[in-house]
């Protein structure tokens, strides 16, 4: 990298960002193909296996086919809204790269934020007015009520997402994204594994994936608020949503699996970051495809009764041994911690029902 | 230099929206302005080198007030033709001019003087001490939070079915 284009402030705005938006579409068709391909066998068929050798060049073939469809906007939809929906879905998941640690003490690509968790956690929350953009610019009653789901969803979930963050960042003392990777010896998936599973899974709701996904299910319902959309513009809420994971998989790789840090990382650091992201993105793709999808008031009795308390004891205990250590907790913390949360998790399963919401039926 | 022409392009978007959020009538467009007067009010946080200010502003006001807001206003009726007008012209005028002529009079009579401290660099941590630390603000920060709690308790037993 020459020097000249990290010492101008444009020439480096300029290069990283076509290197973050290159980074997430070929990230994202990356993902397209594990995904579907990953699925196959999982489900005991081949999946794509046509277009090109092991089928690697389906998500290609996708993207040029959804790209040559007709754009069709209802006649009484808010032209304006139901425009600029898709591209403020978009917009945060490209935003959260620019704070993401790629490769060594540099930081971010773009900014090396004193604040990146905070950062991470309020732009991830934008995306939600774009979903209320697009569900209510449809001028379709079941884009209005699958968004209000959808955002009703995505703000319960944020509470325990912004909490398990919140633990870790009182474990390793620090806000900024590289702090955070560098801030303890060991990853926050072994010192913290409650967390980790209440991040994994508040995130998998946040991204509407896995068995979150009722309220677009793709093969039952009508794909939920994005229904009006075809063209380029489901296009590019199919990319927010594959990008989103691929965002998702990448904080969770430096905040809990210490994102770049690993053997020979002045040279390799990259490779460690996206081999870590990959992993994480397995995991979401095997819990999609093992797991039940749920109902929406067992979706949000998830959320409230069982990931919400969970969350504030995992930061309880956290801020016990931080406090009774002297903010260094040491690393055969780690067994307590996953025996607590094993005791835990089986405990208030106990007591835990999903569901049980009443639904009133008014006549 | 760059500061400056960012600050005055963010304050002339701040203030358009903000226009527009009391004069569209379509409610949904002013939440949306709304939000984007919250946004670029984030962005003068970012000019003046208060990171954390910016990102709790976008968390707080665009993650949760503005979203709640939308809901609310989803949840009334006829919201489809637009801002329903009332017949309190008369006294919002009065009420606005007075307002208006106060915040006018105490900005043109207030000295406005300058630190002579330079910013800090975005220290998260100064905010923290400065807010939990001995002789800091620990107890109304307390008061505060007990204040969200009994507001949300008092929600739920709002809302809470006999």
């Amino acid at each position: 990298m020459n020097s000249w284009i990290l010492d101008n402030f444009w020439a480096h705005f300029a290069v990283f960002t076509i290197v973050i938006l290159a980074f997430v579409i070929i990230g994202v068709m990356a993902f397209i193909y594990v995904e579907r391909r990953g699925f196959g066998p999982f489900q005991l068929r081949r999946g794509p296996n046509r277009a090109g050798p092991f089928g690697i060049l389906q998500p290609i073939a996708d993207a040029i086919k959804v790209l040559l469809k007709e754009d069709v906007v209802p006649d009484r939809a808010d032209k304006v809204l139901h425009t600029l929906g898709p591209v403020i879905v978009f917009l945060p998941v490209l935003l959260i790269f620019a704070v993401i640690p790629f490769h060594g003490q540099i930081g971010g690509l773009i900014a090396n934020l004193n604040v990146g968790i905070v950062y991470v956690a309020a732009i991830s929350s934008l995306g939600v007015v774009g979903v209320f953009m697009a569900g209510w610019g449809s001028e379709n009653k079941y884009s209005l009520i699958a968004a209000m789901r959808v955002v009703g969803a995505m703000i319960s979930y944020e509470i325990p997402l912004v909490l398990s963050l919140v633990a870790v960042v009182l474990a390793t003392g620090s806000l900024s994204m590289n702090g955070i990777a560098t801030g303890h010896p060991l990853p926050m998936i072994l010192l913290m594994p409650l967390g980790f599973l209440i991040f994994l899974a508040a995130s998998m709701a946040e991204i509407n994936r896995g068995p979150f996904d009722l309220l677009e299910a793709d093969s039952e319902l009508v794909a939920g608020f994005h229904i009006e959309y075809s063209g380029m513009k489901f296009a590019m809420f199919y990319l927010a949503e594959y990008g989103h994971a691929l965002a998702m998989s990448a904080v969770a790789a430096t905040v809990f699996m210490k994102g770049w840090v690993g053997p020979w990382d002045a040279y390799l650091g990259w490779f460690w970051f996206i081999l870590k992201t990959l992993m994480i993105f397995v995991l979401l793709v095997w819990l999609r495809v093992t797991f039940p999808r749920m109902r929406i008031d067992q979706m949000m009795s998830f959320a409230w009764k069982f990931l919400l308390p969970m969350a504030l004891i995992n930061l309880l205990v956290v801020g016990i041994q931080v406090v009774a250590f002297g903010g260094d907790i040491p690393w055969w913390m780690m067994f307590i911690n996953f025996g607590l949360a094993g005791v835990l998790i089986l405990g208030w399963s106990k007591f835990f029902r999903p569901g049980g919401a009443r639904v009133e039926y008014q006549v | 230099m760059a500061v400056d022409i960012a600050f005055w392009i963010l304050a002339a978007i701040a203030v358009v929206s903000a226009v527009a959020v009391v004069t569209l009538r379509d409610v949904f467009r002013a939440a949306i302005f709304l939000i984007l007067c919250f946004f670029t009010t984030a962005g003068i946080f970012v000019t003046l080198n208060a990171d954390f200010l910016a990102a709790m502003q976008v968390l707080v006001y665009i993650g949760a007030v503005a979203i709640l807001l939308i809901f609310a206003i989803l949840f009334t009726r006829d919201v489809q033709q637009g801002n329903p007008s009332n017949k309190l012209k008369v006294p919002a005028a009065i009420v606005g001019v007075v307002l208006l002529g106060v915040m006018v009079s105490s900005a043109v009579t207030f000295g406005w003087p300058e630190s002579v401290y330079l910013p800090e660099l975005a220290d998260t941590a100064d905010i923290g001490q400065r807010l939990f630390s001995e002789n800091g603000y620990v107890v109304p920060v307390q008061i505060a939070g007990l204040m969200l709690l009994a507001a949300a308790i008092g929600a739920i037993v709002l809302m809470r079915e006999k």
